[in-house]
C-alpha cells in the first residue's frame, strides 16, 4: 500500500512539476517558435523585406533599376487619361515643360475625392498639423516639434494647388517627403481636402445655403 | 496450493489503470497546453534592433497604423516603415539620442533596419492583408492590442482553426471599415448592446459587401 501511495504522489506531482517548469500557456518568450517541418514551412521563395544575399544590397525587395518607368494604370484627370511616367501636372504639380505650379487640382474634385482626402489627411498630416490643420497636432502638444506650420496661414492659403502637391511630395524645410508614402491620387485628394479646410476658416455664415443661414445665426 | 500471484497483485490492475489514466491525462493536457500554436507561437516577442514602442507611437500619440504600415490596404504584405518615415519626426524629436542611432544610420546609408519578423504564416499558406482590412476585419482580431504593447508579441495562435473560426462566421467579426485601425473601438460600452449591434450590423455588412465565408482548402492553400 505504501508503494502505491508514493507512486500516486509522484504521478500527481508530475503535472505540478510540468506546469511549474513550462509556465502559463502563451507566456512572453524570446525564443522563436519551433517549426517541425522547416522545408515545408519555409520554401525557397523570396518574401518582401527579408534579407537576401543574392543581391548586392542584401535585401529581397529591390528598387527598380535606374531609368525604368512603371507604366501601371492611367489616372483619369480633368484633361483626360494620364500615365504615371508622363510629365504632366498630375504627376509633378507643375505645368508641363515648365517649373510653374498648376493653379488647380487636375483630378475631378467630387465628394469621393474629398472624403478620401479627409481620411488620408487624418492619417498622414494630422499627427503634426492637427485634424483642423492649425498646426496643433500631437507632436506640438507634446512639445517635441515646435516649428509645425499652420496650414491656415495666409501664405499657404495663397499657394497654388500644385505647390501644395509639390510640398507633400518632396517635403519642405523640416517636413519630410510624403511622396513615398502616398500614391499620387491620395496626395491630390489631400490637397482638395486641405482647400476645404482652409475655406472653412475663411467662410462666413453668408456662404451657407439661404435656408440654413437662419438656423446658424440663432 | 501456494498462490502464483501474491495477494497484493489483486490491486495491480486498478493501480495500473490509475497510473495510465493520470499519465495519459498529463500528457494530453501537456500537449494541448504546450505543443500547440497557442503556446509555441503566442507570446513570441523577439528582441528588436531598436526599442520601438507601439504603446508610445500608436497608443499615446494616436498615430494611425497606416502612417507606417502604409501598404496594408493595398497589398498582401503589411510593410514595415522605412527609416525615412521615422525621420519625419525623429529629425527633430530625440535628434541625437543613442536609442535611435540605428535609425539615423539606416536613413543616411539606405541599409535596412534589421527588424525581426514576429508574425509569419508557413509558406504553404496564402494570406492577404488588403482583403481583410478592406472588408472591415480589424488589426486587433489577428494582432491583439498592438497599441498597448511596448514591444510587439505574437498575440494570437494563427493556427488553421484560428483562421477558420472567423471564416465560418465573418459577421461576428467585421466592423465599419473606418474603424479598422482603431483597436479599442467598440459598438457600445455596454456589452449587451454591443453584441446586439454586432449581430445586426455584421449581418448587414456581410450582405452589403458580399463577404464570402471562405472555407474551401484552395482559399488559403493555393
Ligand atoms: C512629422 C510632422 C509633419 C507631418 C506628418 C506633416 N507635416 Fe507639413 N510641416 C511640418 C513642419 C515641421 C513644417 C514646417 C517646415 C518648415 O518650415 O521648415 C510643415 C510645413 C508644411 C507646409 C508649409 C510649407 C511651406 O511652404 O512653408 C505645408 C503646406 C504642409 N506642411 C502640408 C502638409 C500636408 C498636406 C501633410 C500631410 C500629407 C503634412 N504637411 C504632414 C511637419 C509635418
Ligand atoms: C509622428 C512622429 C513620430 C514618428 C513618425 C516616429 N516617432 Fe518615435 N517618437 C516620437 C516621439 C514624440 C517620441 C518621444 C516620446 C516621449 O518623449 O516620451 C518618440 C520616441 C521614440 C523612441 C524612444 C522610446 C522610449 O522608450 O523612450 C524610439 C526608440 C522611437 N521613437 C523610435 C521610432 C522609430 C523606429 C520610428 C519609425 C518606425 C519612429 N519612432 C517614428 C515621435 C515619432
Ligand atoms: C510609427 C510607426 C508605426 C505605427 C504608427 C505603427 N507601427 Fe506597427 N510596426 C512599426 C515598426 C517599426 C515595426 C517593426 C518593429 C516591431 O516589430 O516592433 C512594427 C511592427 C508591427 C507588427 C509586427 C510585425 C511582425 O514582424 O510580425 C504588427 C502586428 C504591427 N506593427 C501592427 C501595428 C498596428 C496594428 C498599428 C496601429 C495600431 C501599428 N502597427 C502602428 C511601426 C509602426
Ligand atoms: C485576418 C488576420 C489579420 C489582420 C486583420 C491583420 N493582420 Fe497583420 N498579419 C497577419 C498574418 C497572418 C501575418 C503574417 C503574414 C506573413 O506570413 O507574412 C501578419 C503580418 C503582419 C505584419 C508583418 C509584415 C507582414 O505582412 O508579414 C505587419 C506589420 C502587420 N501584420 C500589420 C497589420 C496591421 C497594421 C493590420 C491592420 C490594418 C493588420 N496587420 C491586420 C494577419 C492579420
Ligand atoms: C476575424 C476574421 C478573419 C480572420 C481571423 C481571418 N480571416 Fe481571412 N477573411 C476574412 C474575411 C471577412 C474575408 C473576405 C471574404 C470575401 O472575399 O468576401 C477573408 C478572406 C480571406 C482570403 C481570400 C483572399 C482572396 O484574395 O481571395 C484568404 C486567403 C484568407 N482570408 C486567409 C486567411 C488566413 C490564412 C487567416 C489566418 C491567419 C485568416 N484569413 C484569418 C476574415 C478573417
Ligand atoms: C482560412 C484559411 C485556411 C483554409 C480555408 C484551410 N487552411 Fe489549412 N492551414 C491554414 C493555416 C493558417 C495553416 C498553418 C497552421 C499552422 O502553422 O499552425 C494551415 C495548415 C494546414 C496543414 C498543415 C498541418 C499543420 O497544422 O501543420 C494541412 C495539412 C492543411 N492546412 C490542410 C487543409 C485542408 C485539407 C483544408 C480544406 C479542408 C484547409 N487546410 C483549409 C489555413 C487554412
Amino acid at each position: 500500500m505504501r508503494y502505491i501511495l508514493s507512486i500516486a504522489l509522484v504521478v500527481l506531482a508530475l503535472p505540478v512539476l510540468l506546469f511549474g517548469l513550462a509556465g502559463v500557456q502563451g507566456r512572453i518568450s524570446r525564443v522563436p517558435p519551433i517549426e517541425v517541418f522547416p522545408d515545408m514551412d519555409r520554401q525557397a521563395k523570396l518574401r518582401p523585406q527579408e534579407p537576401n544575399h543574392f543581391f548586392a544590397n542584401g535585401t529581397s525587395s529591390q528598387l527598380s533599376p535606374a531609368g525604368t518607368v512603371a507604366r501601371s494604370e492611367a489616372l483619369q484627370t480633368t484633361a483626360g487619361a494620364v500615365y504615371r511616367f508622363e510629365d504632366a501636372p498630375v504627376n509633378s504639380g507643375m505645368i508641363t515643360g515648365t517649373t510653374n505650379f498648376v493653379a488647380l487640382n487636375p483630378l475631378p474634385v467630387d465628394e469621393h475625392l474629398l472624403l478620401r482626402g479627409r481620411e488620408r489627411f487624418d492619417i498622414y498630416c494630422a499627427p503634426c498639423h492637427g485634424r483642423i490643420g492649425d498646426g496643433n497636432g500631437i507632436t506640438k502638444k507634446l512639445g517635441v516639434m515646435p516649428a509645425v506650420a499652420n496650414l491656415h496661414d495666409q501664405r499657404i492659403v495663397a499657394m497654388a494647388d500644385g505647390e501644395l502637391f509639390y510640398t507633400i511630395t518632396h517635403g519642405k524645410g523640416l517636413m519630410g517627403a510624403y511622396g513615398p508614402l502616398m500614391p499620387v491620387e491620395d496626395r491630390w485628394a489631400v490637397v482638395a481636402y486641405l482647400r476645404a479646410l482652409q475655406l472653412s476658416w475663411l467662410g462666413s455664415s453668408d456662404d451657407l445655403p439661404v435656408d440654413q443661414q437662419a438656423a446658424f445665426k440663432k | 496450493m501456494s498462490a502464483i500471484f501474491p495477494k497484493w497483485t489483486n490491486s495491480l490492475p486498478l493501480a495500473l489503470g490509475a497510473v495510465v489514466a493520470v499519465v495519459g491525462g498529463v500528457v494530453t493536457a501537456g500537449v494541448a497546453l504546450y505543443a500547440t500554436p497557442k503556446h509555441t507561437r503566442v507570446g513570441y516577442e523577439p528582441v528588436q534592433p531598436v526599442p520601438f514602442s507601439h504603446k508610445i507611437h500608436a497608443g499615446q500619440m494616436g498615430l494611425d497604423c497606416r502612417y507606417c504600415h502604409n501598404g496594408v490596404e493595398k497589398s498582401w504584405f503589411a510593410n514595415l516603415p522605412g527609416a525615412s518615415t521615422c525621420m519625419n519626426c525623429h529629425n527633430q524629436v530625440m535628434k541625437d539620442d543613442p536609442l535611435l542611432a540605428v535609425v539615423r544610420d539606416s536613413a543616411a546609408t539606405g541599409k535596412p533596419i534589421p527588424w525581426v519578423q514576429v508574425h509569419k504564416v508557413p509558406d504553404y499558406v496564402y494570406f492577404n492583408h488588403s482583403v481583410h482590412v478592406t472588408r472591415g476585419v480589424s488589426c486587433v482580431e489577428c494582432h491583439g492590442r498592438v497599441d498597448q504593447m511596448e514591444e510587439v508579441y505574437h498575440a494570437k495562435s494563427f493556427s488553421m482553426s484560428f483562421c477558420l473560426d472567423c471564416h465560418r462566421d465573418p459577421a461576428e467579426h467585421i466592423r465599419p471599415t473606418a474603424q479598422v485601425t482603431h483597436l479599442d473601438w467598440q459598438w457600445s460600452t455596454n456589452e449587451a448592446v454591443a453584441a446586439e449591434m454586432q449581430a445586426t450590423n455584421g449581418t448587414k455588412f456581410v450582405h452589403d459587401w458580399k463577404v464570402e465565408s471562405l472555407q474551401s482548402c484552395s482559399a488559403c492553400h493555393r
